[in-house]
């Protein structure tokens, strides 16, 4: 069934991207992420623009993360102090990220800037995940205890906070520092971050295990709201109807893949996701080396008169 | 005063000299595209009306339609090669050009006319007036302009620019039809249609109409709301958001 999308400007088969939504929503469910990396890739590979692709996965991002920290609130798995320090980062990176964005779009190198922001980032993040990955599965084989936690120079950092649900005591600082990043680069890319924020969270705030992922979603739907609001309002960018299907897709195959992901181990997850981050940033880098069918594009600036 | 009423008589001599009109309708005033339009042609046709000043000798007619859309503003980016990677690197900005086009005759461009009139009258798309800015000047650049020729040959692959030389069809010897294809994605807005008779190579007369595409249906309310209520189409499209994800927290509760 053919549908046209009205912001996207484009028919498109409304089960393919069904289908997409639902598979990117079995990838988030199982690894327990957003899945933003993924399905903005796929969106530009099937002739979307990434300008488009991008606002528009925002808010099929706020919808999964949506349930996802539903879930995790009624376990009280969300650690509500740690998530508005966060949130103050967060809306800053945001607005940052879609004004940057704006700017890059008006210079004609947004498409560039996105696909560099992919390369560097999915290639970085995917290989120190699948390294990771791949040691903790060999210390499992020999049978060796994962290294203690130590503290880092971030705890020595002023202006400290105690945070009760995640009981840490911690500055704000790099917390505020991480939802700049995070928010930054969420807009910029089409991403809810939380294949980042969670090792961030994890390796260098120290933040249990048991509050890190309920607390990433609340950052991660914050800053996907506010970045579709922005996207909506600056750029007119958002496709609602992509949208929705996005998330009906999503949401469902979420389920599934959250089911699945419980009969996979902590290691071998990791490594699995470290591989697929790493695939889909070298797809970016390959369609940069290649010569492009066409050299020109026309971008459309609006009737006038 | 009297410089004024000799050129209007000039005018009018002018016209009644021309002694052929052109009769032209479109079949369609007003083409309503609907979510699952797919593309759809209209009908033009139209007769000669000759009259007792028109030379006897002349009988062989030439149609040149020129079907315009509304105009926009566009930008023509070039990719280079730089460090390795595919940069946009160079730019041209067309201004006010028309955002569909198409050029149909009943023979050949090049023949209808001269080289030199083809060119004042915007015979064919090598002659259309697409003015660029360049460096703060505004010009239209020779045809074979590396970013002209790009712009029109990327219009034509999405089927919104085009040019045919056998279009037009004389059913009799004064009485003519065209069709006008319009593709999935016609830009909505008044399109100008302008229709050209030559005899001899020498333009006779032309005439003028119009039409009209509208869009309706939900797909236009949405992206009509995108742009005139960013603010609205925001916070719907946020609710809805929050909406799916907590049907979706509802219906798959494990507990």
């Amino acid at each position: 069934m053919q549908l046209y999308l009205p912001i996207a400007d484009l028919p498109v088969n409304v089960f393919l991207v069904l289908a997409m939504g639902a598979a990117v929503g079995f990838v988030s469910g199982l690894f327990g992420i957003g899945g933003g990396f993924l399905m903005t890739p796929l969106l530009i590979f099937i002739g979307i623009t990434p300008a488009v692709a991008v606002a528009s996965v925002a808010s099929h991002i706020a919808a999964s993360s949506f349930s996802g920290a539903l879930s995790y609130w009624r376990r009280r798995a969300i650690d509500p102090a740690l998530a508005s320090v966060l949130l103050c980062g967060g809306v800053t990176g945001t607005a940052l990220g879609v004004w940057t964005f704006t700017q890059l779009r008006a210079l004609g190198q947004l498409d560039l800037m996105i696909a560099l922001s992919y390369v560097v980032l999915l290639t970085t993040v995917g290989s120190l995940m699948f390294s990771e990955g791949l040691r903790a599965l060999m210390r499992t084989r020999r049978g060796a205890v994962p290294p203690r936690r130590t503290h880092n120079w971030i705890h020595g950092l002023p202006l400290k906070m105690r945070f009760k649900r995640s009981k840490i005591y911690l500055s704000v600082i790099p917390v505020v520092i991480v939802g700049v990043v995070i928010g930054f680069i969420g807009a910029i890319m089409g991403i809810g971050g939380g294949f980042i924020l969670v090792p961030i969270m994890i390796y260098l705030l120290r933040v249990p295990t048991s509050t890190v992922i309920g607390t990433s979603m609340v950052l991660t739907l914050v800053t996907m709201l506010f970045a579709t609001m922005l996207h909506a309002v600056t750029n007119h960018l958002v496709d609602a109807v992509l949208a929705l299907i996005l998330m009906v897709g999503g949401v469902t195959g979420a389920q599934f893949g959250a089911r699945a992901g419980q009969k996979i181990r902590g290691e071998q997850l990791r490594l699995l996701l470290g591989l697929l981050i790493l695939s889909v940033g070298i797809r970016f880098a390959v369609e940069l080396v290649i010569q492009p069918a066409d050299l020109f594009t026309i971008r459309e600036l609006g009737v006038s008169g | 005063m009297r410089a004024l009423l000799a050129s209007l008589l000039v005018l009018w001599l002018g016209n009644a000299a021309q002694a052929e009109r052109l009769i032209v309708s479109v079949s369609n005033h007003r083409v309503t595209v609907t979510p699952n339009y797919s593309g759809e042609e209209l009908v033009l046709f139209g007769s000669v009306e000759k009259d007792a000043a028109t030379p006897a000798d002349r009988t062989a007619y030439d149609l040149v339609v020129t079907v315009m859309g509304p105009r926009a503003d566009m930008v023509t980016r070039r990719k280079e090669r730089k460090f390795g990677i595919w940069i946009n690197t160079d730019y041209r900005q067309f201004l006010a050009v028309p955002s569909y086009l198409a050029l149909f005759a009943n023979r050949s461009f090049d023949v209808i006319t001269t080289p030199e009139i083809a060119r004042r009258q915007q015979i064919g798309l090598n002659n259309v007036l697409l003015t660029q800015r360049v460096s703060g000047d505004y010009a239209d650049v020779v045809p074979n302009d590396a970013f002209r020729s790009a712009f029109i040959r990327l219009r034509t692959q999405r089927g919104l620019y085009r040019e045919d030389g056998s279009a037009v069809t004389f059913l009799t010897p004064t009485l003519f039809r065209t069709g006008i294809p319009l593709p999935a994605e016609v830009p909505i807005g008044t399109y100008e249609v302008e229709i050209k008779l030559f005899a001899n190579g020498a333009l006779v007369t032309k005439t003028e109409t119009a039409f009209e595409i509208v869009k309706v249906g939900f797909e236009q309310f949405v992206a009509t709301t995108a742009r005139q209520n960013g603010l609205i189409y925001g916070l719907v499209t946020a609710a809805m958001a929050l909406m799916t994800g907590w049907m979706a927290s509802i219906v798959f509760r494990k507990d």
